[in-house]
Formats: C-alpha cells, structure tokens, sequence
C-alpha cells in the first residue's frame, strides 16, 4: 500500500479546470454545447455563480463580451468547429480589451471531424484569431497541475490584461478519468478588473505606462463608458486613421509584448552534456516526459521544454532551442504547427518533429525519434 | 418630462433627410419623459450607418459587429440584472438580417431591452445593396428592375417569438411616445422604425411615397404587443458547492502485487455498462494502492454502437495514458470485436477474455471464452467480464473490486454473486 498516497482523488480534468477559474476570479461561464468540453459545461453548471446556455456560439461570445462590459469576467468552453464561429466575436472583444477566457478542447478536424478523438490541431487556429496579426494569450495544459495552476493564471491574465485568452487543451486531458493526489495543489488568489478611481472624465482607453486602460462597467453611473469594436480614440470613440487612434491600436499588442514575462509559464529540464532537446507541449506532454525517463535510463542525454505560454510564442523558447544542435518537436497534428512558429518555414538544422494524428503519440515514437542517426 | 440632454449639441452625422436622426431625436424625448440618468441607459449599436450615432449620445455606448448588437446586448443587460438600467439597441434592417437568430433568442428569453430597427429597407452603407427586409417592387442601385419577394415582417416574427412589446412606426415627425412604451415595457421589446434612404432609396424609387410603400407591403402600422411579458432573471447561484471535495478521494485499503503497468481494454456494446465497469475496475486499483487511469471511446452517438475504455493500472506514476497494444483485452460483443479487432492483432503475447459466441480475432494473445452474456445478460456483461478479468489476473484483491461495487447504487438492482461465477 502506498501510504503517502492519502488524498488520491480519481477524478478528470475538466473538474480541476472549471473549479481553479472560479477561484481565480471568473463568475459566469456562457455555454454551448460540444464534444469533447461538454464536462466543462457541465461542471459550470454548478460551479459557476451564473451559467447561462447560449444557443450558438456566436451568441455564446456575444454575451461574453456583455457580461464583461457590465463588470463580469465570462468563460466558455468549446471546440474547433465552435471556436470558428466566435472568431470574429474573439477579435471584437480583443478590440474593446474586454477579460474573458475560451477554453479550447482539440478534437480531430479538419471540419467536424471526430468529435471524440483528441487532437493537438489548433495552435495555428488560434495563432491567426485577430486581424492583423494581434496576439491573444494562449496557455496550453500538460498536466493535471496545469489543469488547476494554468486554469487561474489564464483568468488572472485576462483580468490584468484586460483580453481575451485561450486555454488551450485536449479531449484526452479533460475527459479521461486519473488517480490523482491532489494534496499539494495551491491556493489560488481571487482577482478583479482594476476599476478606475479618478474624478476627471473617464477616458475608456487611456492607459497609463502600464499600457493597460483602467475598466469602468456600465453598471455604475458616475462616468461615461464608451465601448467599441472599430479603430478608436482614448475616448472610445470611432476614428478613421488618427494617429492617435492607430496608436491606441498598436497599443493592443504592445501591452501583450510588454508583460510577457508576467504570463510565461515552461518547464524546462536540462541535462548537463545534453545535445538534444525535445519540445512538447499540451496532451504530448505526459508521453515526452516519459520518454525523457527511458532515454536517461538508457543513457541517452536529454532535456526537455514543455511550452505552456504558447502565445504569443516567449523568445526563451527560441534561446532554449539554440542551446541544441538537435531539437525534436512533439506536437499530435499532421504538419508541426509549433514547430512551424519556433523555426518557420525555412526551418533549422537539426529540428525535426514527432507528428500524428488520431492516436496520443507514444513515448516510443518520442525514443525512436531521438534515438535516430545515433 | 425632464430637459436632461441624451444628445450632444453636435449635428447629427447623417444625410439630409435621413430618418436616422429622427430617431436618435425621438429617443432623446423619449428617455426625457422617463425622467431616467443618462449613465442609467446603455445604447449599443450596431454595423451600419445608424451606428456611427454613438458619439452624440451622452449615455454609455457600446458599438459592436454587424448583426451581433442584440446578442451583446443581450449579455449586457442579463449580466447587469437590474431592470432600473434601460438597454437600448439601435440596428439597421441588414443588422437585423444577419442577427435574426439573436433577435428571435432574445424574444424568446425576455431580455430587458428594446431594439429599434432603423429599417431603410437596403444597406445604406455599403452602396444600397437589397436587405431580406426589401419589400415586392423596391428598387436599390444593385436591384434596377424591383425586389421579387416580399421582406420580412419583423413585428409578426416577434410577436411569434414572445415579444413582449412590439411597434412599426412611420419614421416622421414625433413617435417618441412609442419608443417610451418600448423603455418600459418588462423584458424584450421592439420598434420597428420605416425610413427610405435619401441617398439610395429614394433615388431609385422617385416619387415613391413612405406611408404608402409601407402599406402596398402589407405592413400594418400599429402596435401588436402590449408589454406585459416577461422578463429574463439571470440566475445566481449564490453558494456554489466547490467541484473538489473529500467525496472523490479514493483510500488505499488493500494492496497489490503488480511489478509494472498493466493496460487493459473493455470493449463491448453502448448500454451494455462498459464505461461504469471501466471505471470500476479503475478505481479499485486506487483501492488497491495502485494508480489508474481510465479513458473511453465510443462514437458520437453515446446510445448504439461500441463501447470501449483503456484502463492502465501501476504501482508508479501513470504519465502517458495511451495504450496502444493492451496486456489484457476483454470483449463483449460484436460490436466490441469490431472496434478491438485492430488491437488485438497488435499483441504479440498476454490475454484475451471474449464473450464465448463471438468467433476469436486475429493475435498473438491466448484466447479464453467466457459465456459472458449467457451467464449475466447482454446488460451485466462487461461489470461481469471485469469481475471475472480481476479474479483469474489477479491485478489486486477481488475484495477491492467487490467493494468499489457495493459502495455503488448498482448493487441495489444486480446481485454480486451472479458476478463472482469463476
């Protein structure tokens, strides 16, 4: 028996997940229906303070970005094909710098797919959501710990932020069942939009050096709010080209870029002597830890980097990778699609990939890989 | 009726001779005679050249995508709560087209707002295009020879959708008295302002009188709802219960001999127990001090075809939860053979349970029959096969396994001896 095994829970992902973003500070979950996030629906159910069934997933982010508009910080949860349908909702909310968290559960596309085959297929997806290139912050969960710790860190983003974010998952991470010990999971600290407190006019998209507007909710009526989804002013009022409405725009990044530090989460595992490094990420993640053990084991150096801020992708990874003449990228898509955003199309000397669609990719292929040419 | 302005002294931004001003002026009265704060008003609005109004009102303004105004609204008002605020949407007939869903939604709901349909009966802003709002015969730049259908008739969509207030008004002179009753009617409430474009409409249409277009359409003028429907409460759970709690902790009680991982997969028919009998046999490794893990697959339609789940128990730390070639295979029925055919002909060696009236697939594995479904009925089968994979592999104590089952309302209706027949 296995004493130090005292609160071993047997529970799935999803449980772990809608939990930590209610403690984080979200308050409404706004739902539609779709395999594989349908637990996460269903945990909302009776998790969240107010959960409301949206019919679509347009609507779905419509009243997200309401809720945020009148004080709240939503969440919803969805897949590929409903993804799809909010994006231009996403890109709006992005726009008028409103918090909010989409949770993302991959399953086997293109189109609809399967729905209850997991998958690593949405990185790109998510990479080009906004126009223009703007980035929405994207975490990708490896583990059960990430289940809970990168569940609130997504809902503290996009409160301190004032955005969208995408957390990024798996049909496998959030459905399967595990024996879990979850005693040493920590406390998660509750945050809220940071309201503005002057007595001058509001000025909805003024920012100070911390480049992130103070929120007022149009729930309070002492101030003017003014919310738009088109180019605008500091007064939130629709502009053409202004130079300062163009500047406010290019604001939207920089505020990402800026605090990037702030919201770059990896686990990286050096081995001294190592030559190969083996860059994973999301439902991947397990087996490449795995295989790290049976390539030591076998007396094969090896470090590991498991991405968990994915986007917008933290230059760390790219200074990490260029550490290893041999770089091995584990991704459960067809063509890399990490690996296409760390090396591009030109790719590097030395990068390869473990890529696979339909099935976990198995710590054997990861080995296998690694192993090759030695 | 209070003098509060609702609007900025600046000119109105729209053509001469647009109906859109109008109805920004009658809002302003309208809201005047509410005696109502301005920062008490959200006025969202939508794509389209009604929404570039935003900036002469003095309430909050919210401007969205073209069509989705009703859908933000929609969470605006549900996530304030408070029927004291008024939520006002302004779209245009395309905004109106393209959000129909949301507008049929919110009637449906009863959400505490109004819309106000500025309907020029074309897209103004994108060069005088045909809208579904187009009545028989109009004309647009893109539509010389006249619309050949009729539009929509928004009011009677909306009344079907449980409206609680609805009004088509002529878009001239003064109906602020209708948009007042819309601000106050309880839930969901919309006015559909008739307006010709000065620029498109009527240019194509010359002479072409308002009141009479409107009526040749068949579109009554008046009021088809009274305002005393309903109005959407968001529900608030004011004590959520916490998704983690003692009651999914597992304690060791027994203890088991295994060396390493054991995969096992259950594959059998959609009904017939397989992910319960999974799960139990899962947990009770728990029981057993080991770790597990359980993950099923079945087609999207949960109520027929297969059924399968992989367990995999250890005495270590489980990581990977594939499973690619199971230790122990159990099959069930004939649909579980088709789905574990390609799994079993990847085992070179360990076990196969099956059901004894299914033919033995393909594998390395030693092959043992059991009259599973004889024995307990289709139903029971796979809690049965689990039973019996237990007992003669031996992955922990049986007792494990027997305890996971009592502490289960399933004992209450299937008799645990039937399932101990070794």
């Amino acid at each position: 028996m296995h004493e130090s095994k005292k609160n071993l829970a047997f529970i799935d992902g999803s449980r772990l997940i809608a939990e930590a973003l209610v403690r984080a500070g979200a308050d409404t979950f706004v739902g539609y229906p779709i395999t594989p996030a349908n637990l996460l629906y269903l945990y909302a159910s009776k998790r969240f303070p107010t959960m409301l069934a949206a019919p679509d997933e347009i609507t779905a982010l419509q009243w997200m970005s309401g809720f945020a508009v009148a004080g709240h910080v939503p969440v919803t949860a969805t897949s590929y094909p409903g993804y799809a349908l909010m994006v231009e909702s996403i890109g709006m909310a992005a726009m008028m710098e409103l918090p909010m968290v989409i949770v993302l559960v991959q399953r086997l596309g293109p189109a609809t797919g399967t729905a209850t085959c997991g998958a690593q297929g949405d990185l790109n997806v998510v990479f080009g959501t906004v126009s223009g290139g703007y980035s929405i912050p994207t975490f990708s969960i490896s583990n059960y710990h990430d289940c809970w710790e990168l569940s609130a860190k997504a809902v503290h983003t996009a409160i301190e932020l004032r955005t969208p974010v995408v957390l990024l998952t798996s049909k496998e991470m959030v459905m399967t069942l595990q024996s879990f010990d979850w005693s040493n999971l920590p406390e998660i600290q509750t945050k809220k939009v940071k309201h503005y407190k002057g007595e001058e006019a509001y000025l909805p998209y003024k920012a100070d050096e911390t480049l992130v507007p103070d929120f007022l909710p149009v729930s309070q009526n002492k101030h003017q709010v003014r919310i738009t989804a088109s180019t605008h002013d500091t007064k939130g009022i629709l502009q053409n080209v202004l130079p300062e409405a163009i500047e406010n725009t290019k604001r939207l990044e920089q505020k990402l870029r800026e605090h990037i530090d702030e919201y770059t989460t990896y686990e990286l595992d050096e081995q001294q002597g190592a030559e190969a490094l083996i860059i994973t990420y999301d439902i991947s993640s397990q087996a490449t830890r795995e295989a790290v053990v049976h390539l030591r084991e076998k007396g094969k150096k090896v470090s590991l980097l498991v991405a968990k801020t994915l986007l917008p992708i933290p230059q760390v990874y790219v200074d990490i990778a260029n550490r290893y003449s041999k770089v091995v990228v584990v991704e459960e898509n067809l063509t890399g699609q990490l690996r296409y955003l760390l090396f591009g199309v030109a790719g590097r000397k030395g990068v390869s990939g473990v890529n696979g669609i339909a099935k976990m990719i198995s710590p054997t292929e990861i080995v296998e890989e690694v192993m090759r040419n030695e | 009726m209070s003098n509060t302005r609702f609007l900025t002294d600046a000119q109105l931004p729209f053509c001469k001779g647009c109906g859109h001003a109008l109805v920004a002026q009658n809002t302003e009265k309208a809201l005047q005679k509410l005696n109502i704060n301005p920062l008490d008003v959200v006025l969202v609005t939508d794509i389209g050249c009604h929404g570039i109004v935003d900036k002469s009102f003095l309430t909050h303004t919210v401007h969205g995508l073209h069509g989705r105004s009703s859908a933000l609204a929609a969470g605006i008002t549900a996530g304030l709560n408070n029927p004291g605020k008024k939520v006002i949407v302004f779209t245009g007939d395309g905004g109106a087209t393209i959000g129909m869903q949301h507008l049929i939604g919110g009637a449906h709901l009863g959400f505490d707002m109004t819309i106000v349909v500025h309907n020029n009966m074309l897209y103004g802003m994108t060069g005088g295009q045909p809208s579904e709002f187009t009545p028989y015969g109009f004309k647009t730049p893109t539509l010389p020879e006249g619309s050949t259908k009729p539009g929509y008739d928004i009011c009677e969509l909306m009344v079907a959708a449980g409206a609680s207030y609805v009004e088509r008004v002529i878009g001239i002179g003064d109906y602020s008295d209708s948009l007042t009753k819309a601000f106050t009617a309880s839930g969901f409430s919309l006015v559909e302002v008739m307006e010709i474009c000065p620029s498109y409409g009527v240019k194509s249409n010359p002479g072409m009188k308002l009141s009479k277009l409107v009526e040749d359409a068949g579109w009554n003028v008046k009021v088809y709802a009274d305002g005393k429907g309903k109005s959407f409460k968001t529900p608030i759970n004011s004590e959520p219960k916490s998704l983690i709690s003692k009651k999914f902790e597992v304690q060791p009680k027994y203890s088991s001999n295994i060396q390493k991982p054991i995969s096992i997969m259950l594959s059998g028919s959609a009904g017939e127990g397989v992910q319960s009998a999974a799960e139990f046999l899962a947990k009770a490794a728990i029981v057993s001090g080991l770790n597990s893990t359980k993950k099923g697959s079945y087609p999207v339609t949960v109520g027929v075809g297969f059924s399968a789940s992989e367990v995999i128990v250890s005495p270590n730390q489980i990581l990977y939860t594939g499973s690619p070639v199971p230790d122990v295979l159990i099959i069930t029925s004939t649909d579980g053979l088709g789905y574990a055919r390609a799994a079993a002909g990847r085992m070179k060696e360990g076990v196969i349970y099956i059901d004894d009236t299914l033919d033995a697939p393909e594998t390395g594995a030693r092959v043992v029959k059991v009259p599973f479904r004889e024995r307990v009925g289709a139903k029971n089968s796979a809690m049965y096969a689990v039973f019996y994979a237990v007992h003669h592999e031996k992955f922990y104590p049986i007792e494990a396994l027997k305890d996971v089952f009592l502490s289960n309302k399933i004992a209450e209706k299937v008799n645990i001896e039937s399932l101990l027949q070794f």
